[in-house]
């Protein structure tokens, strides 16, 4: 109590103006010294350059919903080769009075995205409405059922395929990579050579090389009439290939833990798997959220690769519009529109982590 | 000092019963020898300081006992089972040994309360009301019951290490084990880690401590060893220990750390 009648008879004195408040920023984030002062001015200058044409030409002098031809004619950007096309460029050629199909499965997998944000909705029925969800998704996709028409999957594309592929990509990815990583760090030699054999064998080889590999080399060994479908080849290929970059990012977290914590649990009398469940993989999983987001957001842009095995996902359907003669020519507007669409999913993505890593956060 | 007669006067009524045996055990890190032969008889309710330079094997000994360290040759034997290599026992000792750190060692992403019904919940399977009710009767008895929501970073080192002890306790110990609990410690907060020790062994608490604060050995130890290359060289009542050591090597070490 003694050391709070010493602070209380403290005066409190106030930092000088010039060093607070708006001002007091100013002054030190832009002008603290000649060289940054003319960093600021430049900057300045260029913006002044760039940013309003650019915003003239994209919206002032931008078309919106009109044909072909009226796009020819404007000064500025023609946003209507997304409004003309857009059925195509999400749904790619699945049948057009069936798209109502995808287009709810897509909106059952945002609600359920949306729902798992917060972490107290994380409970077991959580898990079997992300089953459930899943199912119906793939029902819808794909039909037969119940008077539903059937879809091959010869004929998904666009959005819902790139969805579907990043999402189940990443989810299947991550534990398998948990699992790699812990591989690695056995004490067994077998799982132990195995896991590094795994991890160094597909981090050695591109994405593209085992893309090909799954749909040209593998089909060759299967017997004869059995075929399996080529959206789950590429899209076991995707896992493969992120679960083992997961895996070494999860094993980095994993060797920053001190020895102390699996004394402490297993002086405790925890076996091996409680150890890890319970107290080394929550806390070396939160040390690498920000490594981990960041595979997760490239696999997320890699899944467009599928374009060189020939499936239609969103980048290729809107490459096809682009291929049309009517619409050749305004490719700006369209690959703005993609950069649009892919930075929403990851700058979400990356968000997300963030706040992740904010509530886990324990003041250590 | 009155506490201190107390706690010698609760003498041990099953000491003729051994909770831990320890037989010719030798241990070796590579090429070096750091355990030399130890024998030792832990009997029920007995309470044993080791001292001894750093590097003589104290740490390690202690580590034998719920295999966080594996002995190379001759025999552990805890309450009545034996450590080998069967992996069932081990996980059955460490169940009834508690230990606790020099470094604490808490879960720092679980509350303490978390930290205290894990063992209970997941070894022990009991029900989480049991477990929380129990935690928090120990933990009123290591006075911090009003920190049980919070998170080991907010704590002090000392609060922090009566938390770990409190975890051990959680699990109903048969034996304490302390690896120098206070030496990581801040002066101030010595004392409380150490009357908490205190009031474990009025108990009747069968423990076995590593460390060198010489006042809890008087007042709480039956017996004082002191360790040095890896053997015990000797070992005594705390009264004879200090007033009479044998061996030089003893003597010396005294003289440094008694000032």
């Amino acid at each position: 109590m003694e050391t709070a009648i010493q602070r209380t008879g403290l005066d409190e004195i106030k930092p000088p103006i010039t060093n607070v408040g708006i001002i007091g920023w100013i002054k030190s984030n832009l002008f603290s010294s000649v060289f940054n002062s003319l960093l600021t001015l430049s900057s300045l200058f260029l913006l002044w350059e760039i940013v309003p044409p650019l915003f003239r030409w994209a919206f002032l002098d931008g078309v919106w919903f009109t044909g072909s031809q009226a796009c020819k004619q404007a000064a500025g950007a023609c946003w209507s080769i997304i409004s003309a096309n857009l059925r195509f460029i999400l749904f790619g050629f699945y049948p057009q009075e069936l798209q109502w199909r995808p287009l709810l499965a897509m909106i059952i997998l945002f609600g359920l995205i949306f729902y798992s944000r917060d972490r107290r909705h994380w409970k077991k029925s959580l898990g079997y409405a992300w089953i459930i969800g899943l199912f119906t998704m793939g029902f819808l996709m794909k039909g037969g059922l119940f008077g539903m028409t059937a879809v091959e999957s010869t004929q998904w594309g666009g959005l819902p395929l790139t969805l579907l592929l990043a999402v189940f990509g990443l989810t299947a990815a991550y534990p398998l990579g948990v699992v790699l990583a812990l591989g690695r760090r056995s004490k067994m030699p077998a799982v132990k050579i195995m896991s590094i054999l795994y991890i160094e064998l597909i981090r050695g080889v591109p994405l593209i090389s085992l893309l090909f590999m799954s749909s040209i080399i593998f089909p060759l060994f299967l017997p004869e009439g059995i075929t399996i479908n080529k959206i789950l080849r590429a899209q076991v290929a995707i896992i493969l290939f992120t679960a083992a970059y997961i895996a070494e990012v999860v094993r980095g977290g994993l060797q920053g833990m001190a020895r102390g914590q699996y004394e402490a649990s297993e002086a405790l009398g925890l076996n091996y798997y409680l150890t890890m469940r319970l107290v080394v993989l929550p806390q070396a999983l939160k040390i690498v959220i920000p490594p981990t987001v960041s595979i997760l957001i490239s696999a997320f842009k890699d899944t467009s690769l599928v374009v060189i095995i020939a499936l239609f996902d969103i980048l290729r359907t809107t490459q096809t519009v682009l291929s049309n003669p009517e619409w050749m020519g305004f490719s700006k507007e369209a690959y703005l529109f993609l950069g649009l669409l892919y930075f929403l999913g990851c700058f979400s993505m990356s968000n997300y982590s963030r706040k992740l890593e904010k509530e886990l956060s324990t003041g250590r | 000092m009155k506490n201190n007669e107390e706690v010698k006067n609760s003498e041990h009524e099953g000491s003729r019963k051994s909770m831990i045996e320890i037989i010719d055990v030798h241990k070796w890190f590579g090429e070096f020898h750091v355990l030399r032969g130890i024998d030792l008889t832990v009997a029920k309710q007995e309470r044993i300081v080791i001292c001894g330079p750093s590097g003589s094997g104290k740490s390690t000994l202690i580590r034998c006992i719920n295999r966080l360290e594996e002995h190379q040759r001759g025999r552990i034997i805890v309450d009545g089972i034996e450590l080998t290599n069967n992996i069932k026992n081990i996980e059955k000792i460490r169940a009834e040994v508690g230990m606790v750190f020099q470094h604490f060692n808490l879960f720092p992403h679980l509350t303490i309360l978390e930290n205290l019904t894990l063992g209970p919940l997941w070894v022990r399977k009991v029900p989480k009301k049991e477990a929380e009710e129990t935690a928090m009767v120990v933990l009123e008895k290591v006075h911090i019951a009003e920190q049980a929501r919070k998170y080991p970073g907010q704590l002090s080192g000392g609060q922090q290490q009566r938390v770990a002890i409190a975890r051990s306790l959680c699990m109903n110990p048969k034996v304490m084990l302390f690896d120098e609990p206070t030496s990581a410690l801040d002066p101030e907060m010595i004392k409380e880690v150490l009357d908490v020790m205190i009031e474990l062994a009025r108990e009747g608490m069968t423990m076995i401590v590593v460390t060198h604060e010489m006042g809890f050995a008087r007042s709480v130890a039956h017996r004082v060893l002191f360790m040095d290359f890896g053997k015990v060289v000797e070992g005594n009542t705390p009264q004879e220990f200090f007033a009479n050591p044998q061996h030089e090597r003893t003597k010396l070490f005294l003289s440094q750390i008694l000032h």
